[in-house]
Formats: C-alpha cells, structure tokens, sequence
C-alpha cells in the first residue's frame, strides 16, 4: 500500500502535471491582479454607474462556484462557436473568479487608509496621482499584501478544479496515474505532498508579512 | 441559445433535483463541520500539551490542501484500500473535515480576541477553567465569530460543487449532463444554476452583513 516507487516510475508525469498547477495559479495571479485592479478602480471611481458595475460584478462572482465560471468557459465559450482548450478554459474561469477576491482587497486596502492622509497630500498640493503613489498605495500595500498572498494559496488549491475538464493538472496526472497502477493511496499522498509544497510556503510567507505589518503600525 | 426550450419542466425539475442534493449536502456539512470546527479551534486555543500541538499540524495541513483532492479521495481512492462510502457520504465527509478545519481557525482566533480582563475576572470570581470557557469565553467569542462563519458557510455551499468529481448528482453535476443534451442549454443551464447558488449565497451574505453591523 505504501509503495512509492511510482514517484520515480511515473515522474514525468508528476512533473508534467505539477508545471501545468504552477503555470496555472502564475497565470491566475497575473491575470486577476489585472482584472482585479480595474474592477476595485471601478468600485471606487467617482462615477455611480462604475460603482455599480463593480459592485454586481463582485457580489456576483462571490457568491457562484468557481466551477460556475469554469464551465462557462469549457461549456458556455465553445457551445457560442468559438474553441478553446480545457487548460485555457480553466484558467480563464479561475481569472474571473479570483478576480473578485482580489478586487474586494484592493478596494479594501485603499479606504483603510484615513482620508485625512490624501486630503493633507491633495492640499500640499501633490496631483491625484502623486497622492495615489505616494502616500496611499504605499500604506493600502500592508493590508492588500497579504490578502492577495491568501489568494496565491487559493489559487493553488483552486488549480485542482482543472482535473474536472481534463485540464492536464496535478490532479489530472493523478488520476492518469492512478488508473494505470491501481495504487490511489501512494499516488494521492504524494500529490497531497506536492501541493502542500507548494501553499505551506505561501502560508508562512502570509503569517510573515501579517506580523511585520501588525508591528509596523 | 434556447431559453424556452432548455426551461421546459423535465430541465428545469432536473436542476432542482441537483439543486435538493447539494442543499442537503451543505446543510449536513454545514452542522458537522461546525461541531468538528468549535472542538478542534477549542483544543487548538486550550494549549492541551501535545494534543493542541497534533491538532495544530492537522487542521494546517487539510487547509492547505485542495478540497477536490480530499473529496475524490475519500469517494474513490479509499474503496481501494476496501473502505466504501456512499457519493452521497463521501461528499459530507470530505466537505465537513475541510470546512471543520477552516472554521477551527475562525473559533480559535475568536477565542484569542476575547479580553484577557474578562478571563481573569472570571477565574478569580472563583470559577474554574471550564467554567470560565463555556460561561464566559465562548460566549463573548461566539458573537466575534459569526460573521466570518457565515462567509465560511457560504464558500461551503459553493464547494460542494466540487463533489462532481465523485459523481454526486448535485446541481453542477446535472448542469453538465443536461448540457451535453444540447449545445443550446449549455448557458440557460449556468444562468439557471448561477441564480440558485446566488439566491441562497446572497441570503446568507446578507446575514452576515446583519451580524457585523450589530457588533461593537
């Protein structure tokens, strides 16, 4: 039952599978700080119809399943007419989701800090965008940091949902595994392993970063 | 696109099906993984010598593992080792053990956030320790802790999507199959299932936002 040795006999796939997870979360990230930003911009531009947009999109997203915005893509995209591969699929559906997430820190960060701190920018006569630069993404960094750390590990974890459209992660290459060797027990250890290599560093990193903000205060 | 025709009854009473199981499959997940996630937060926060230690590098563990990887092998890789649980079981258990785990965090740092004034009152009006947890302690942690519970319910809910891996015929699970009927219900089946999840999600949110609004 504890046989390992298919890590050695299957590590090409291991391996396969675990690029496919990590270019997948890099992606996630990327692209949901992205889209994240402009949405949290929408959410606190002066304009009400922005705000709006902002708002449904986040509250929305938050409260669907991740494998909703998934299926969109692998299903809803290719049944429009136009074709796209389950690893794209996926990752498209991960960006959108996570992207609320992201959003709501960011949005977050930025009216955590007094307005008294962009008021006495604005009126030592710093622009708009000297202010934002200067004196609040700065400070906004402490609380979004960490919470876009949180949502790298979510990210991680989320990747997972690739395997129900076949999308050549991790846990696709398990199953792959797993049907070839009969040997589930080993197989889904050393994957639980592998991803656990890959968010226990991100968690410290998130404590880390909560404790140096929380001092610096 | 085909409103009409993917709204007939025989789909949309499909749906509601999927829709049923995966209500039933939150609300039981829902009532254990809280009473696993207020045992083990206690523990966790009660300094048991070594069993805090155990408990702590347990619950770390589990959320830092995909959820769809501790569903599919409850559900399919422990049958080989000749344990076998139901689909519908081995979602409740998968989903209970994760959300258990997340919510002992919540329940701990609750418990971290009650007034160190409030215990030692307590202790030196002469009740013991236990005492002191369940009267004073738990209670006052209790109200911290509910907003961030809900919001953990809620992503309960949303997961338990994730059971599709085992087959479970919750409501994601029969999107797909009534998608693949025809390319034209593909999106009426996810604006259909997205309203369910939000309607019940959106409710809850706003509980939490009751329960926030009411602190201080």
């Amino acid at each position: 039952m504890w046989d390992f040795s298919i890590l050695i006999d299957y590590w090409d796939d291991f391996m396969a599978g675990l690029g496919r997870t990590v270019l997948a979360s890099l992606l996630g990230l990327i692209g949901s700080l992205v889209l994240g930003t402009l949405i949290a911009v929408l959410r606190i531009a002066p304009f009400r119809i922005l705000n709006v947009v902002g708002t449904v999109y986040v509250e929305f997203i938050r409260n669907i399943p991740l494998l909703v915005t998934v299926f969109f893509f692998f299903l809803g995209v290719p049944a429009l007419g136009i074709a796209m591969e389950p690893f794209t699929a996926g990752t498209l559906g991960l960006i959108v989701y996570t992207a609320a997430f992201v959003a709501e820190s960011i949005r977050a960060g930025i009216q955590a800090v007094p307005s008294g701190q962009s008021e006495a920018a604005r009126s030592s006569g710093l622009s708009y965008i000297q202010t934002m630069r200067s004196i609040i993404l700065p400070q906004a960094v402490k609380i979004v940091l960490p919470a876009i750390g949180n949502q790298m590990i979510n990210l991680v974890k989320n990747s997972s949902v690739l395997a129900v459209i076949a999308g050549l992660d991790l846990m696709y290459y398990a199953d792959i595994i797993n049907l070839k060797t009969f040997k589930g027990i080993p197989v889904y250890t050393l994957v639980a392993l592998f991803y656990l290599l890959l968010t226990i560093p991100l968690s410290q990193a998130v404590h880390y970063m909560e404790r140096r903000f929380a001092k610096s205060n | 696109m085909d409103f009409i025709g993917a709204y007939s009854w025989p789909n949309l009473r499909y749906l509601l099906q999927g829709f049923w199981i995966t209500v039933q499959v939150a609300g039981l997940s829902i009532l254990f993984s809280f009473i696993i996630g207020t045992v083990l937060g206690t523990v966790r926060y009660a300094r048991v010598a070594f069993v805090s230690r155990t408990v702590a590098i347990l619950v770390d563990a589990i959320r830092n593992l995909p959820l769809l990887l501790i569903i599919f092998f409850i559900g399919m890789i422990l049958p080989q080792a000749g344990i076998r649980i139901p689909t519908f079981w081995a979602a409740v258990v998968g989903l209970s053990i994760f959300e258990g785990a997340m919510i002992s965090e919540i329940v701990r740092s609750g418990l971290v956030s009650v007034d160190k004034g409030q215990i030692e009152a307590a202790r030196a009006s002469g009740l013991s320790y236990m005492q002191t947890l369940r009267h004073v302690i738990l209670p006052l942690a209790l109200r911290r802790m509910s907003p961030p519970m809900v919001s953990q319910f809620i992503s309960l809910i949303k997961d338990t999507s994730l059971a599709i891996i085992i087959s479970l015929p919750e409501l994601m699970r029969n999107v797909k199959i009534l998608s693949g009927s025809s390319f034209s219900y593909v999106i009426p089946a996810l604006v259909f299932a997205s309203l369910l999840y939000f309607t019940l999600n959106y409710s809850l949110s706003l509980v939490a936002k009751r329960l926030e609004a009411r602190q201080i």
